[in-house]
């Protein structure tokens, strides 16, 4: 089974899809990837499934777990180059992914993660009671 | 209808769904389908093909591409002898699920086909069709 390499640029994770995904392989990389959120203490994950030619409900959870470990554990996931092919079916299919935020490209989401990040850190924001 | 072209071939592991969702776009670009077609039904059977070994306990799919007059569709049938599905009605609701999924599947797989239809005997097996037609 091969593994999907999960890269760190500065805070943030970036995950590449390139493979079929097939079940495992999906619970494996929602484990890896909360798992390195963790150790590297990243803020932000990116994950980009241009290569991907289908979203069925299976990947559709993961990609919604997957946002909401990373959002428990205070980092930003943003899923980005989604196929317009497969947008059209996932609406069909009737899964919303509400709760990850999408983005068109790499560069998109890496200005959402940034701007999602930034606004934490204001003062303002910090200051909890 | 007459029936151009046919492949069988088990649906047993998680490799298998993958194997499936393969052929089955094979056949669909075979049969002329556009890329949004081609995803539609690639992802309806990749449903019923995970439906297929995580509750029928394995089984097997037939790939069919049909043509009717000037129309050309495919059709998939899947076919396991596992416990089979006592109330269909609500295995086909939104939200229903048994295996911790999202309960999309049947349903939306539904949602994505022309033709669906799904038959059950509880303990015997399910069989449920599928087919897309452009």
């Amino acid at each position: 089974m091969g593994e999907i390499p999960i890269l760190r640029i500065a805070d943030c994770l970036l995950v590449s899809i390139q493979v079929d995904m097939h079940d495992q392989l999906a619970l494996a990389l929602q484990d890896d990837l909360t798992r390195r959120i963790v150790e590297d203490r990243a803020r932000g994950v990116l994950i980009d499934i241009s290569a991907l030619d289908l979203v069925d409900s299976f990947i559709g959870r993961m990609l919604n777990n997957i946002a909401a470990m990373s959002r428990v554990l205070d980092a930003v996931t943003v899923v980005v180059g989604m196929r317009p092919e497969v947008a059209i079916t996932l609406v069909e299919l009737g899964l919303a992914l509400t709760g990850v935020r999408t983005a068109l490209n790499v560069d998109k989401g890496l200005a959402l993660i940034r701007g999602a990040i930034d606004a934490n850190q204001r003062p303002d924001a910090r200051r909890k009671i | 209808m007459p029936v151009e072209k046919s492949e069988n071939m088990p649906v047993r592991s998680s490799d298998d769904v993958v194997r499936a969702r393969q052929a089955v776009r094979k056949h669909a670009i075979a049969a002329g389908f556009s890329l949004v077609e081609q995803t539609k039904i690639v992802t309806a059977a990749s449903e019923i093909a995970r439906n297929t070994v995580d509750h029928g306990g394995g089984g097997t799919l037939r790939i069919e591409v049909l043509r009717e007059g000037p129309r050309r569709g495919v059709r998939l049938t899947f076919v396991d002898q596992g416990p089979g599905i006592a109330d269909i009605s609500q295995a086909l609701a939104d939200g229903y699920t048994s295996a911790g999924g999202m309960g999309l599947g049947l349903g939306g797989a539904r949602r994505l086909s022309n033709e669906f239809e799904i038959t059950s005997t509880p303990g015997r097996g399910t069989v449920v069709t599928l087919g897309r037609w452009i």
